[in-house]
């Protein structure tokens, strides 16, 4: 291992992080202090955070530095994290980025920052993200966009794009996203860094604000695969407080990462590759294959026919589920409440109107829509069958294969308002939507640049193979470097 | 012109469980506003529902008991709309996949046949809370004490002809939810409230009329008298050339008349879809037979073994048999005693026993009068030591624990004289004592009989056996 630099914690893996508090290099509180200072530094740069709990995470630090003392301390004890705003925590604010939750509080903790605050993880604060999840950019935010620590001209994705702005910044060492339609794997491939949506079930959805339930999945987010390894073993696991969650066993995620992958087939569906792929991105990913086929992974072309239809039905569905989903934000009992009410239907109307986005208002007539009477059928029961193909030919594909790789974006990161028109938007999720209509794992790995601005590849696997794409992804950054490159945008 | 009117019911019962369908929260009734909740009780950003077993249980009990399919697969689905006591924006409930299938009940019909009554589906589904407007300052209060109750809906096929017919569905099912233990069935709290679907066709016509929804109709008398209205309503509304609408009614007790609450037009979308929180209920076979196993015999079953073994009367038969805990009585009874003693058996616990019971305002299963006491007490009535009515006394002695009957026979020297020598004797001598009444009674005046059959009986205290004091009086008296 190298040497621990004090003034550069943010060079280092989580591992070192983990050995250099163990071994007393620095405290939990010095560590916590130092990011702390760097995201008050540069946040008003980025405007990764929607809100900083600096006392509550230097708390924490103290009371981690005493179980390290101790020895009762876990591996990750002391290292400092922050969590896209909607996990609810009894810390600060629980916003969702919307001015209807602007101030609210939440009186519960989500499963999954209850897991991080039982190993004494300090939390540095709540990261920005679009309004309610709704969104590829993090433009849909109330608290105004966060910005690409790239080129901070472009935006650095979304949903999750506070969580993977703050790493890509080493404004935090690792941070939680969710990802309903490639909200963590989109904003990792436009900021260059690594994270993994997991298999639907595997992490509890407890106390995460809903968008689409049958889609939203919280995952890890970290410069390397083995950092994202250990947040997965730390918030992954059944919750008896979510019906929806697995009852499978978990594995240590990291334990398998340095096996050897030659032998291991790897699919290209074809229809992830036409010509709507931006060549550089293209380019990085025939890089990306040069370097597994070193590795001594085999790929081949696979189909999986319907791709195409994979993005109508995804809207149908989230936008049905989220229609719903948020009607209990109607200004009666916390939030948003207009001062223009006087009955009760104003009290609904003028409080949503005020409340809500542009964006979070057009999904949730988009799912109205397609949830009336006269209209079931034709797009939410339609919508279902072609996610019952979609989930069908990813299960026939993996019974050859061991992996499917495929881009995450048709294009890099774009500019700031440049993307107005939502069905453009929506467009943009295309290659990442599908593993959530079939649940599947998908990792996201950088793997280069295209003008300056980093791309990425995703790596999908069967339901709670979460291990082997990380071994994969583990060994594939054993061979680049793309993972270790920083932004200089901000200095 | 001849009216038929055409009837189905939709009767939701609230389960008996301690916690709420979705949550963990008490199910207590009468708490102070908004302290039987929790996070998910009031829908807060991030709550989930877990499905609480116990009301699936209990739902399956139900659907054995109206011999009914339990779905091996059953699944929640959302119902949207926008209210203030619907935390959520939605209720969630069994729309496309019921827990309950597919059975049936019969009732004795006001037309003196057995009248089957399908019973379409009873799905399980979560109720709301309710809107205070009195007491608040102009505002309007929200206690989601009762949000999340579970409620188990039980839909009837319009196979009901009449509204007397109706509170007879309505009573047997509250009935065999109470013997079934699923609810409490306590309909001032609103555990067993119905909604009438009601609809008229001219007599003999194939085609049902346009049918109006009364709403939460909480007692049997309100069911009836509702129906009833609304029937007259609708018939003249067609008479008088009009036609009915398809409408949501509501019934006031005070003026005996329902309203138009909504029209069709203002019909709701609930855009109705599957719940994508919760995970379908799926029921193994085993687990469904099982729940069957555990049945206890039904009310009806029980009452037809009573009459045939017990010979006891119709009416006697199911007043026990519909009591899971009267009829356990009657039964731990009817272990000791003779078959021929039901009669007198069931008397006793239709009449003293429950006068008793009602009074000290306190169940069978709490009677200070156990089984093995009130037998020993049937007993000495049937073999003479002491008479029905000196069995009373004796009843109230034990109740108040003077002892056995044995014990307070002989404390309270109650012993039934049955000895005919010795009544004969003090026959002969009040007769000798009163010729010219005697006199009387052989003219044909048969009234006189009793006057000596009380001396008789106030000459021994009460306590001449009376069926032997009468058969002697009249022997006697005629000169036989």
């Amino acid at each position: 291992m190298t040497d621990f630099d004090l003034t550069q914690p943010e060079t280092h893996s989580i591992s070192e992080l983990a050995n250099a508090l163990q071994s007393k290099s620095i405290s939990s509180m010095e560590l916590t202090q130092l990011y702390l200072d760097r995201a008050e530094q540069l946040d008003s740069k980025i405007n990764a955070f929607t809100s900083f709990t600096k006392e509550a995470a230097l708390a924490t630090a103290q009371q981690a530095d005493a179980k390290i003392s101790d020895g009762n301390n876990n591996f990750a004890t002391g290292i400092p994290i922050a969590h896209k705003d909607l996990f609810c925590t009894l810390e600060g604010n629980t916003t969702c980025a919307s001015k209807f939750l602007e101030n609210y509080q939440s009186p519960f903790e989500s499963t999954v920052t209850q897991k991080t605050n039982e190993l004494c993880l300090p939390m540095l604060g709540k990261l920005n993200m679009d309004e309610f999840a709704m969104g590829s950019s993090t433009e849909n935010s109330f608290f105004g966009p966060t910005k690409n620590p790239w080129h901070l001209d472009y935006v650095p994705g979304g949903s999750s794009g506070g969580s993977a702005a703050a790493v890509a910044a080493s404004l935090t060492p690792w941070s939680t996203g969710t990802d309903t339609g490639g909200s963590i794997r989109q904003p990792a491939a436009f900021c260059g860094i690594s994270g993994i949506k997991p298999t639907y079930g595997r992490v509890s959805r407890w106390g995460m604000v809903a968008f689409a339930s049958s889609l939203d999945q919280a995952g890890p987010m970290g410069k390397r695969v083995e950092d994202i390894a250990h947040l997965l073993n730390i918030i992954s696991g059944f919750d008896a407080k979510d019906s929806t969650s697995s009852q499978q066993a978990t594995e240590d995620y990291n334990a398998g990462l340095a096996q050897d992958i030659s032998g291991m087939t790897i699919g290209l569906p074809k229809e992830y590759f036409s010509d709507q792929l931006d060549s550089n991105i293209a380019t990085a990913i025939d890089a990306a294959k040069s370097e597994l086929i070193k590795a001594g992974a085999n790929f081949v072309e696979i189909s999986l026919p319907s791709t195409d239809a994979a993005i109508a039905a995804y809207y149908v569905i989230a936008s049905a589920e989220a229609s719903t989903n948020l009607s209990r934000f109607d200004g009666v009992r916390f939030g948003h409440r207009s001062d223009k009410t006087e009955d009760l239907e104003s009290l609904y109307k003028h409080s949503r109107a005020e409340g809500f986005g542009e964006e979070v208002k057009r999904r949730i007539l988009t799912g109205t829509f397609a949830l009336s009477a006269g209209y079931y059928d034709a797009y939410y029961l339609k919508a279902q069958k072609v996610r019952r193909l979609v989930l069908n030919e990813f299960k026939v594909a993996l019974k050859n294969v061991d992996a499917i790789l495929t881009p995450i974006t048709p294009t890099p990161a774009f500019q700031l308002g440049q993307k107005q028109d939502p069905v453009t938007m929506y467009q943009n999720d295309i290659f990442s939507i599908t593993a959530n209509l079939a649940g599947l794992p998908a990792l996201a790995l950088p793997c280069g640049f295209a003008e300056g601005l980093p791309v990425g590849f995703q790596l999908l696997g069967d339901h709670f193979t979460e291990s082997r794409l990380l071994n994969i992804g583990h060994q594939y950054q054993q061979l680049t470097a793309h993972h270790l490159a920083r932004p200089t945008a901000l200095v | 012109m001849e009216w038929q009117s055409v009837i189905g019911l939709e009767i939701h019962v609230q389960l008996s469980t301690k916690s709420k369908l979705f949550s963990g929260a008490s199910t207590q009734y009468g708490a102070e506003p908004n302290t039987q909740t929790c996070q998910i009780d009031l829908g807060l950003p991030g709550v989930l529902p877990v499905v609480n077993e116990e009301s699936v249980r209990l739902a399956a009990i139900l659907g054995h008991g109206i011999n009914a399919t339990v779905a091996p697969y059953s699944a929640f689905d959302r119902k949207n709309y926008f209210y203030p006591d619907s935390p959520k924006g939605y209720q969630t409930s069994q729309f496309a996949y019921p827990i309950v299938h597919d059975g049936y009940i019969d009732i004795q019909s006001t037309s003196g046949e057995t009248l089957r009554v399908t019973i379409i589906r009873a799905h399980l589904e979560e109720d709301a809370g309710k809107s205070v407007h009195e007491g608040q300052k102009g505002y309007t209060g929200i206690d989601l004490n009762r949000a999340g109750t579970p409620l188990l809906e039980i839909v009837t096929a319009p196979d009901i002809r009449n509204a007397k017919d109706a509170v007879e569905v309505m009573r047997q099912l509250h009935m065999l939810v109470r013997y079934l233990q699923v609810s409490d069935g306590n309909m001032q709290e609103g555990s067993f409230r119905c909604d009438a679907n009601i609809s008229v066709m001219p007599k003999g016509a194939s085609e049902y009329g346009t049918r109006a929804e009364i709403k939460n109709l909480n007692s049997f008398r309100f069911v009836e008298k509702a129906i009833n209205y609304e029937i007259e309503r609708q018939i003249d509304v067609i008479e008088s050339g009009g036609t009915v609408v398809q409408e949501t009614r509501l019934y006031d007790s005070e003026n005996d008349e329902t309203r138009s609450m909504r029209g069709k037009e203002e019909a709701n979308d609930y855009r109705y879809f599957p719940c994508p929180d919760l995970c379908p209920i799926v029921l193994s076979p085993e687990w469904i037979e099982s729940i069957r196993q555990q049945m206890p015999v039904l009310p009806a079953e029980k009452a037809n073994d009573y009459i045939s073994n017990y010979s006891l009367s119709d009416e006697d038969a199911l007043q026990i048999a519909q009591s899971r805990e009267t009829s356990k009585f009657f039964e731990a009874m009817m272990a000791i005693l003779p078959s021929d003693a039901g009669k007198i058996a069931a008397n006793w616990l239709q009449g003293e026993m429950a006068a008793m019971l009602n009074k000290e305002d306190i169940g069978i299963e709490e009677s200070k009068i156990s089984s093995d006491a009130l037998v020993l007490l049937i007993e000495r009535i049937r073999d003479n030591t002491i008479s029905s009515k000196m069995a009373k006394g004796v009843f109230e002695a034990i109740w108040n624990g003077e002892g056995t009957a044995d014990e307070v026979i002989a404390a309270r020297g109650l012993k039934q004289i049955s000895d005919t020598s010795v009544i004969e004797t003090a026959v002969d001598d009040i007769m000798a004592a009163n010729m010219p009444q005697v006199e009387q009674y052989r003219a044909g005046k048969d009234k006189v009989k009793g006057f000596f059959v009380g001396q008789i009986m106030k000459q021994f205290k009460g306590q001449a056996n009376p069926a032997v004091v009468d058969q002697i009086v009249t022997t006697k008296l005629k000169g036989e």
